[in-house]
């Protein structure tokens, strides 16, 4: 029996908050494991696998989550490759459900990123290891490790500032659409490129906000998940890859999207003509635009003339985070597990005012780590039942 | 505007022929014995075919950007100082890519296929940190 298409997202609870400085991380994985739950019908004791990855949770923090949550699974994954650790959670789940390793997994992220002032995108000195010493020395910060292949992309292909602007523009008008939503004022491409310059040729307004927050997803055998409180949504694909500095000498613009969606698209049978709404990791503009083309939505450097024109907005060819993303949403620290969340709702249909009609097909694709010096890329393909 | 205060590298066994040879202004790169491939960072083996038969050569210093940032904005205090600095990646004649900061010139005037050289910040304890100027 083949996994594609056996493995359901049952539940998903993406907590309100985008600001808990009353919280902890923990609390908030809790309580986002309550909504979850509670969305899908199934209870605490049912959960028999447990998966977590954290900005401060430490090298064995899914134990300590297990604790917290007083939970025995006889399932743990502590995976943490970054901002997509919780998509690749949802690969390793059907996994291991689909061997009988476990049989309702339950997934989790909850971070105070924002009201803990933690320094993401443009702070720290790095790490003084052996390893660390080659990157270090220079100042890179998150931003400017985007910076680096937004530079080069403009220069091989002439993709224009307006261009990435474009993408700030749609996902705060998604936003303007999503009451949860922490910047909900729409903007223009003339105020992107006005914000100040973080990282050239990266403005203010080219980069994710920072948030607190967190979510949950459970996920169980598509069998198992009939009987349950909400339409499935069934796991057709999913994919893993990485991209470093290799020897010496990357190509920055082929990122892991490319290695994982190819692999999610094969396993799952279908194509990029039949997506009907991606949720897709944006960081900064650039790293949704460069993910567009890895992911085969359009070929290496089209990926400027593919987001203007309301393409990628609702409405659109390929409506693409329509819950406003970490460009206008929420980001705290990490966001693979929103992609997921979105995508399962709309799947479901329960978007309200930001639903995408009819959609069937979903993607998701998240980005973890710094794209122009080491990042990991996993990549799903769901559809609604 | 100042310097970046570069954070000391940390050397250990595998790495001490890259940082030692900037110490004395030299590039030193690996090639494997057994498939005669470049590597860096410098590894204990070969990435490439795991052979063991490593050797260290020095490299030209000579190469071209192919890309770089202009950094407004790192709170880190020693490059808070410095900002605007360039952040880039160098492409060296013999083949790796080198993050690096290109100093010696406006960052303005820093451009993708431009020709720079190494350059070096003054030796500590024997090791220093490899930036780039226009050549
Ligand atoms: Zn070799």
């Amino acid at each position: 029996m083949t996994l594609s298409g056996n493995i359901a997202i049952a539940g998903v609870y993406e907590h309100p908050t985008r600001w808990a400085p009353d919280k902890s991380d923990y609390q908030i994985m809790g309580e986002s494991a309550r909504g979850a739950l509670e969305d899908c019908g199934l209870g605490i004791d049912d959960v028999d696998g447990l998966f977590a990855a954290g900005m401060g949770m430490g090298v064995m923090g899914v134990v300590t989550l297990a604790e917290y949550l007083d939970l025995k699974p006889r399932y743990l994954d502590g995976t943490n490759i970054g901002g997509s650790s919780f998509v690749a959670h949802v690969n390793h789940a059907a996994g291991a459900i689909h061997a009988g390793l476990c049989d309702v997994a339950l997934i989790l992220y909850g971070s105070t990123a924002a009201s803990q002032a933690m320094a993401i995108g443009t702070g720290g000195r790095g790490g003084q290891d052996a390893h660390a010493s080659f990157i270090s020395p220079y100042g890179l910060t998150t931003v400017g490790s985007y910076a680096l292949v937004a530079q080069r992309h403009m220069h091989e292909y002439g993709t224009r500032p307006e261009q990435l602007a474009e993408i700030a523009v749609t996902m705060r008008k998604h936003a303007s659409l999503n009451p949860a939503a922490k910047m909900r004022n729409e903007i223009s491409v003339a105020d992107v490129l006005e914000s100040r310059v973080i990282s050239d040729p990266l403005h203010l307004l080219d980069c994710c906000i920072i948030s607190d927050g967190g979510g949950a997803i459970v996920v169980t055998s598509a069998e198992r998940a009939r009987d349950l409180a909400k339409p499935r949504v069934l796991l057709r694909g999913c994919g893993e890859a990485v991209c470093h500095q290799e020897t010496g000498a990357p190509d920055l613009l082929t990122i892991a999207a490319r290695q994982s969606s190819e692999q999610a698209f094969r396993m799952s049978g279908l194509t990029q003509d039949d997506v009907d709404v991606a949720a897709i990791y944006d960081s900064f503009t650039i790293t949704l635009l460069v993910t567009l083309e890895n992911l085969g939505f359009c070929k290496p450097g089209e990926g400027g003339a593919f987001v203007e024109g309301g393409r990628i907005g609702l409405g659109g060819a390929l409506p693409v985070n329509p819950d406003g993303g970490g460009l206008s949403s929420n980001h705290p620290g990490m966001r693979g597990i929103f992609l997921v969340i979105e995508a399962a709702r709309q799947l479901r249909g329960e978007c309200g005012p930001r639903q995408v009609e009819g959609a069937q097909v979903g993607l998701v694709h998240g980005t973890g780590g710094t794209l122009g010096v080491a990042h990991s890329g996993a990549t799903l393909l769901l559809t609604g039942d | 505007m100042a310097e970046i205060e570069h954070p000391k590298p940390f050397a250990d066994w595998e790495t001490r022929a890259y940082w030692e040879g900037c110490g004395r202004g030299e590039i030193v790169l690996q090639r494997c014995g057994a498939c005669s491939k470049v590597q860096h960072r410098p590894r204990a083996l070969c990435a490439s075919c795991l052979s063991g038969d490593i050797e260290h050569f020095v490299a030209s210093g000579r190469g071209q950007v192919y890309t770089f940032t202009v950094t407004l904005q790192n709170n880190a205090p020693g490059f808070r100082e410095a900002c605007p600095y360039v952040l880039a990646y160098v492409e060296l004649e013999e083949g790796p890519r080198l993050l690096t900061n290109v100093v010696g010139c406006a960052p303005d005037a820093v451009s993708i296929g431009m020709p720079v050289v190494a350059d070096f910040t003054a030796p500590d304890r024997d090791l220093a940190v490899p930036r780039f100027r226009p050549a």
